[in-house]
């Protein structure tokens, strides 16, 4: 057994509207800021976990990914190995 | 009819639930604390108001777990009685009882003030006493109250009438102006497929009695009390 540290990524799905995103872009362009096309919001889960290999660790990130950090209805998420 | 008003660390529209109940004189009530897993022999729990394990996460995604949820969830299979308001409705949709899920209001802002509500369906058993066609003047205080579902689900929820509040101004005209939030189709609460689970963003309990500038909330309760 060995220790890993997985990142989970909770993101809108596409096409469901994120009123963060949407300040947070006016207030980068009441900074000055232009250019900017559009702002996703999101969050970032870092868990570390004991699992026997990287795709057990990642397969258990996902569960909880799935259960219980991302509402399935509004919300899509990522696992990635924390470097 | 014996109501049961569950408490989640960070309710705090418990005692006002509670308070609406018995000032009014609608039969029993008892608070259930959210570490129990039997709601004895209540008709009728309401999940009140308020920050359910302080909305971490998401609005109600921790509640949905707590051990008195399982037995609200079996209360509900067996045709109970669940109202949930506000912080309760997140709690219903987190669990799965009421579709959709709520994202934060769409002027970012939380939102406190009156609101008026069209009754869209007078024949459930939470709306059994709306018979004026003038609509209801309830609060409401959220700042994730922004109701959204798919349109597969909108046109399933529309088809079986089961959107049963839109937010509305005060002549009954349901349009944008009057959508506090930013919900699809303006919709302030929805009832489940059995017609036992209402879920409202709105506060029917702050608004039972004169004093507190509307009665319109007192409906709700008379509705489930005498049905």
């Amino acid at each position: 057994m060995s220790y890993f540290k997985i990142n989970v990524e909770v993101r809108l799905k596409k096409g469901v509207h994120d009123p963060q995103g949407e300040t947070i872009k006016r207030a980068l362009e009441n900074l000055g800021y232009s250019g900017i096309k559009s702002i996703n919001t999101g969050k970032v889960f870092t868990i570390k976990l004991e699992a026997e290999t990287e795709e057990q660790a990642l397969q258990a990130a996902r569960i909880y990914a799935d259960r219980l950090l991302a509402n399935p209805v509004i919300e899509e998420f990522t696992v990635e190995k924390r470097t | 009819m014996k109501f049961g008003v569950i408490v989640f660390p960070g309710s705090n529209c418990d005692f006002d639930s509670y308070q609406a109940i018995k000032v009014c004189g609608l039969g029993e009530v008892r608070y259930i604390w959210h570490g129990e897993s039997d709601l004895g022999d209540c008709d009728t729990v309401i999940l009140p108001g308020g920050f359910s394990y302080g909305d971490y996460l998401r609005s109600g995604a921790i509640a949905r777990f707590s051990p008195v949820m399982r037995a609200v969830v079996d209360f509900a299979k067996r045709g109970g009685f669940v109202l949930g308001i506000c912080n309760g409705f997140q709690i219903l949709l987190e669990s799965g009882l009421l579709p959709g899920a709520m994202r934060r209001n769409a002027g970012m802002r939380f939102v406190c003030k009156d609101v008026f509500l069209r009754v869209e369906n007078r024949f459930t058993k939470f709306t059994g006493c709306c018979i004026d066609d003038e609509p209801l003047r309830i609060p409401i205080a959220h700042g994730e109250g922004n109701y959204y579902a798919d349109s597969k689900t909108l046109r399933l929820l529309n088809d079986e009438e089961r959107i049963v509040f839109r937010y509305c101004d005060k002549e009954g005209d349901v349009n944008e102006e009057s959508n506090p939030n930013g919900s699809v189709e303006n919709i302030a609460g929805i009832i489940n497929e059995r017609g036992n689970v209402l879920g409202m963003m709105p506060h029917p309990e702050r608004a039972c009695e004169k004093i507190l500038g509307s009665e319109d909330g007192l409906l709700i309760f008379e509705s489930v009390a005498w049905s």
